[in-house]
């Protein structure tokens, strides 16, 4: 649609010469988007949504907030209970952080099963888990602000990881630090880079959105749309169905905020932050359960932070790991097999995770561990070399099955 | 199958923190009037539970979160919070003489702590501090039960156990032995009518007042909640019917 055909004419006039508008009708009422998509394709828009929520209720905490070890706590409390809604906005703005992560891990699952990293789309997935790890790193630092038992402990446990870096291990800590132990400069700092780093976050959804509309959304056969009637335009018809699955989400985020605010957090986070006196176990958030697992699971300290972050650098190469050429994972029998043993195996991960690093937990986690490494490193190579996939339909809106299946 | 799957992860990471607050004491549940998305604070056990606090525990524990102006969700007049603040003598200053003075306190004022500071408390208590109550209820797992088995959880220690010199046994907390010694014995406060003053009735007053101070906003929290799953709810309904409208036609 060009300018001129735009209804209003004053959005006309600025369109000619500022064109937000057609911008905006190319990205979103132009774009053709395969019509099979489920219901699993609504999670990137729900993920989007919880980055604003955080962005919003973020700012105005800020305006309450002290960012200094004697009051830190205090502060957050004097929201709670002084700021006028306080408590709301602080309960949306913990409760949004864990939906974010929940939304954001099903996001991943969905592009795991249904191949979406596979060729053209392997920047688009890269993007993806640079904005997971600045996820990470946003809510790691976030968690530290109120000025808790676990915020304080978490902070000294995962800021002491990179002093296993052999030679500038020591430096980057004090860096870290701003000192020589988790203090008044820590809290600073981590103050300022939580309130940036989500503002580079929405910088890298905007190229990871670019990238998607390169070549469109992959879709649950996995094949690539074939013409027009392949697809349909995004607006109206994936607008109200994200509006719809937005409102099933804001009625799950409501029923914790209002009714169960801290049953994501830890108890011990209300307790003053005390660094004389440690928790009986130190347990990070729910969502970096699984990473933890994976730290812990190997006796030396260098080698669980490689791992740890060995975790998230395989999901860098998947799409060179994965070499079939089929995406989906409903034409991929035996991979469809592996990658629930892989959900299960990461949901394993998570609540060993939050088991004490003792016993039988110790060696379950060694298992859980090398199993998810397994995963990506042999069995998604092997299948790509020996899996004998199902025939693929010949288009989307022609789900005949095709001539012969490819096999390797 | 998936979506089964979520719900167990949801509820493996909500039990999560819960089962690491268990171990192997003894935790007695009760139903609380403030459990559950309808549920409110008992006014009447709330102001028992203030003045169970300031006889027995506010020796040693202070709430300083807590100011006398908040007593208004407890159900006291502005007049009755003016008279319960002054009845506290509360540090203010520096005067023109550069001097800190003692004045009764006002609603605007915080109960005062019973200690200067942290090493004044462990000094008078054989080294152990005693924690600030304001949000004691909230940093404890299952707190109110929790809080309600831990003063009633008082028992001679079983036997092979050795209790310490300054240590007590209790048996809902982590460990057993706990340096506060047992605060309620039964009819330690003398309630205005017939309200029960047995070690169960003034823990449960006390719990009652204690939850308030940890989650002060619960009841307008709850009402707002209901509100908004109700609102949600139909907002649901809406918008699936309008996407199965706009999708009516593709096939």
């Amino acid at each position: 649609m060009s300018a001129n055909q735009f209804k209003s004419p004053v959005v006309r006039w600025i369109d000619h010469r500022l064109p937000v508008f057609s911008m905006l009708h190319h990205t979103a009422h132009d774009y053709p988007t395969p019509k099979n998509l489920n219901y699993m394709w609504n999670f990137g828009s729900l993920a989007g949504l919880s980055l604003a929520i955080m962005i919003v209720t973020g700012i105005v905490l800020a305006m309450s907030y002290t960012a200094h070890v004697d009051y830190a706590f205090d502060s957050v409390e004097r929201i709670m209970r002084d700021v006028n809604h306080g408590w709301m906005i602080r309960y949306i703005h913990m409760n949004t952080a864990s939906f974010f992560f929940i939304v954001v891990y099903l996001h991943m699952f969905r592009g795991l099963y249904y191949g979406s990293y596979k060729a053209p789309r392997e920047l688009l997935w890269m993007l993806g888990v640079v904005i997971f790890l600045l996820m990470m790193a946003t809510a790691f630092m976030g968690y530290v602000l109120p000025w808790g038992q676990m915020s304080f402990w978490g902070a000294t446990v995962i800021t002491n990881l990179f002093s296993a870096i052999p030679y500038v291990g020591e430096s980057i800590v004090t860096l870290l630090w701003g000192g020589f132990s988790v203090d008044n400069a820590t809290l600073n700092r981590f103050f300022s880079l939580h309130y940036l780093m989500p503002f580079i976050i929405a910088g890298v959804v905007v190229l990871h959105i670019v990238a998607l509309h390169r070549f469109g959304s992959n879709n649950p056969i996995g094949i690539d749309t074939k013409g027009p009637q392949d697809t349909i335009s995004f607006h109206p018809y994936y607008t109200i169905k994200d509006v719809f699955g937005i409102a099933i989400f804001l009625l799950l985020l409501a029923m914790a905020v209002f009714f169960f605010p801290n049953a994501m957090g830890h108890p011990d986070n209300y307790i003053p932050a005390n660094a004389m006196q440690t928790p009986a176990h130190i347990v990070p958030e729910w969502y970096f359960l699984p990473f933890y697992a994976i730290l812990r699971a190997v006796p030396d300290k260098l080698g669980g932070v490689l791992l740890m972050f060995g975790a998230i650098a395989v999901l860098f190469i998947l799409p060179w790991l994965d070499r079939s050429p089929v995406r989906s994972a409903r034409f991929r029998p035996l991979f469809r097999i592996f990658f629930w043993l892989f959900f299960v195996n990461a949901i394993a991960l998570g609540y060993l995770g939050g088991k004490p690093a003792e016993g039988i937990y110790v060696i379950l986690s060694r298992v859980a561990t090398a199993w998810y490494f397994l995963h990506f490193l042999a069995i998604l190579p092997l299948l790509s070399m020996f899996e004998t996939t199902k025939p693929l339909p010949k288009s989307i809106s022609e789900p005949v099955l095709g001539s012969s299946g490819r096999s390797a | 199958m998936l979506k089964r799957l979520f719900v167990a992860l949801f509820a493996m990471t909500l039990a999560g923190p819960a089962m690491a607050a268990g171990g192997d004491v003894e935790l007695q549940k009760r139903d609380w009037s403030f459990s559950g998305p309808f549920g409110t604070f008992d006014k009447a056990a709330m102001q028992r539970g203030f003045q169970a606090y300031r006889e027995v525990c506010a020796g040693c524990h202070g709430m300083k979160l807590i100011a006398f102006r908040n007593f208004s969700d407890l159900g006291y007049n502005s007049d009755e919070i003016k008279a319960i603040a002054a009845e506290y003598e509360v540090q203010d200053g520096p005067n023109d003489d550069g001097e800190m003075f003692m004045r009764p306190g006002i609603a605007a004022d915080r109960i005062p702590s019973p200690y200067a500071n942290d090493n004044a408390a462990r000094a008078s208590n054989n080294g152990a501090l005693p924690p600030d109550l304001s949000l004691i209820a909230k940093a404890r797992g299952n707190g109110p039960d929790y809080l309600f088995s831990l003063l009633a959880g008082y028992k001679d220690a079983p036997e092979g156990t050795t209790v310490p010199e300054g240590m007590y046994y209790n048996a809902a907390y982590p460990g057993h032995l706990i340096a506060m010694p047992q605060p309620l014995y039964g009819e330690d406060v003398t309630y205005l009518g017939d309200a029960d003053n047995s070690v169960e009735g003034i823990s449960s007053d006390l719990v009652q007042f204690l939850m308030w101070a940890a989650e002060p906003k619960m009841e307008v929290r709850k009402r707002i909640g209901v509100a908004a799953v109700f609102f949600l709810g139909i907002f649901v309904v809406v918008s699936y019917m309008a996407k199965r409208r706009v999708w009516a036609d593709v096939h």
